[in-house]
């Protein structure tokens, strides 16, 4: 028996390792999506920001 | 130890990723996602589509972090009944304090993203539907009073309150009534799955009305509450997210929902156990095509009305 063989026991961890992954990235993308539209949006603009442009 | 015992002990306790996922309740959380995203969507004004998708992403999050608070304190009477012991903690592949950080840890991210993605209102409502699941039901009156249902029903009828603020910032009539909608139709839903499936709680020490109360007491509460149900789910047609559509629907729905309560009011346990409870199985799958429907009829006078089909 090598000592490579693949048991059960690690297919599990690999998988629990991959879904861990998987919602980091998606985490990752929401939060710059998010941010994305929010800048776009002029959510974080300062309150008189437009009264400044406008003058 | 071998090297053998090693390996045995850890398969058996090594969790997948699909049982933590498991703690989430998944199915509940159609049920959060679906009416979370009618109150959204019926909503006056709007809200950039990935902010809405996000926002339901973490109400769906947050029902199912209560989820996961839920089996970790239930753990004990969970062993206990036939229906819960496949769940992760009675099957031995997560442990208690697993399942109790994983909801601790999704309520607090949950509310904190909701917070930062739509507004404070939405986030505020969804900590406390997660307080009230966890707490107000599953540790409290779940295992004090016949009428756990009644109360804790307010928990899985929030979603559509929150999806509604997540667009106005606030609270109306219109969201209460969604809430109320899924308030009023728990129990009459819940009492009829007890009836058929009867030993369940007793062997679990959960005083379900039927344990405490009795079946004719059960039949004659689920009379009332479903006549109840169908004034407020009728009584909506006529506000902001009612219309023809709806009201069809409602009026359709309710006289068979009404129509199934009495035939359930008027049976005793030997003609239902007779027939293998045939009335109060068809009165179950029922209740969950009514509350889909409404819901349904909801979204489709909301997304009819820009082209003057939908809304009075």
């Amino acid at each position: 028996m090598s000592f490579r063989e693949e048991h059960e026991l690690h297919k599990r961890r690999f998988g629990r390792n991959v879904g861990v992954a998987l919602v980091l990235v998606s985490f990752i993308v929401i939060v710059f999506g998010l941010t994305v539209v929010k800048v776009t949006r002029g959510d974080y603009e300062p309150e008189n920001a437009s009264i400044q442009r406008d003058q | 130890m071998s090297d053998a015992s090693i390996h045995t002990q850890a398969s058996h306790g090594e969790a997948e990723f699909g049982d933590y996922f498991a703690l989430l309740k998944p199915r509940v959380m159609s049920l959060v996602v679906f009416t979370a995203a009618v109150g959204l969507l019926a909503a006056p004004g709007s809200v950039h589509p990935f902010v809405a998708f996000c926002a339901i992403l973490f109400i769906a999050v947050g029902g199912g972090a209560s989820g996961a608070l839920n089996m970790w304190y239930d753990a004990d009477i969970d062993r206990l009944m036939k229906r819960t012991q496949g769940r992760p903690i009675p099957a031995g592949k997560v442990t208690e304090g697993e399942a109790l950080a994983v909801g601790v840890a999704l309520s607090g991210f949950s509310v904190v993203m909701l917070g930062l993605a739509a507004n404070w209102v939405a986030a505020g409502l969804l900590a406390f539907t997660i307080f009230f699941y966890a707490v107000i039901y599953t540790m409290w009156l779940k295992r004090w009073t016949p009428q756990n249902i009644v109360i804790g029903g307010a928990a899985g009828a929030f979603p559509p309150m929150i999806g509604w603020a997540v667009v106005t910032g606030g609270i109306s009539i219109e969201s209460v009534l969604m809430f109320t909608l899924t308030f009023m139709w728990t129990p009459p839903h819940f009492w009829a799955l007890c009836l058929f499936m009867k030993s369940d709680y007793k062997d679990a020490g959960v005083p379900m009305l039927h344990v405490t109360h009795g079946r004719r007491v059960t039949r004659n509460h689920i009379l009332v509450y479903t006549l109840l149900l169908a004034v407020v789910a009728i009584g909506m047609a006529f506000t902001g997210v009612g219309g023809p559509i709806y009201l069809t629907t409602a009026v359709i729905l309710n006289g068979l929902f009404v129509a199934g309560a009495i035939s359930i009011w008027r049976r005793d346990e030997k003609i239902s156990e007779a027939d293998g409870y045939k009335r109060e199985r068809a009165f179950f799958a029922l209740s969950l095509l009514y509350l889909f429907l409404h819901f349904g009829a909801i979204l489709a006078e909301a997304t009819l009305a820009p082209y003057g089909i939908g809304g009075w």
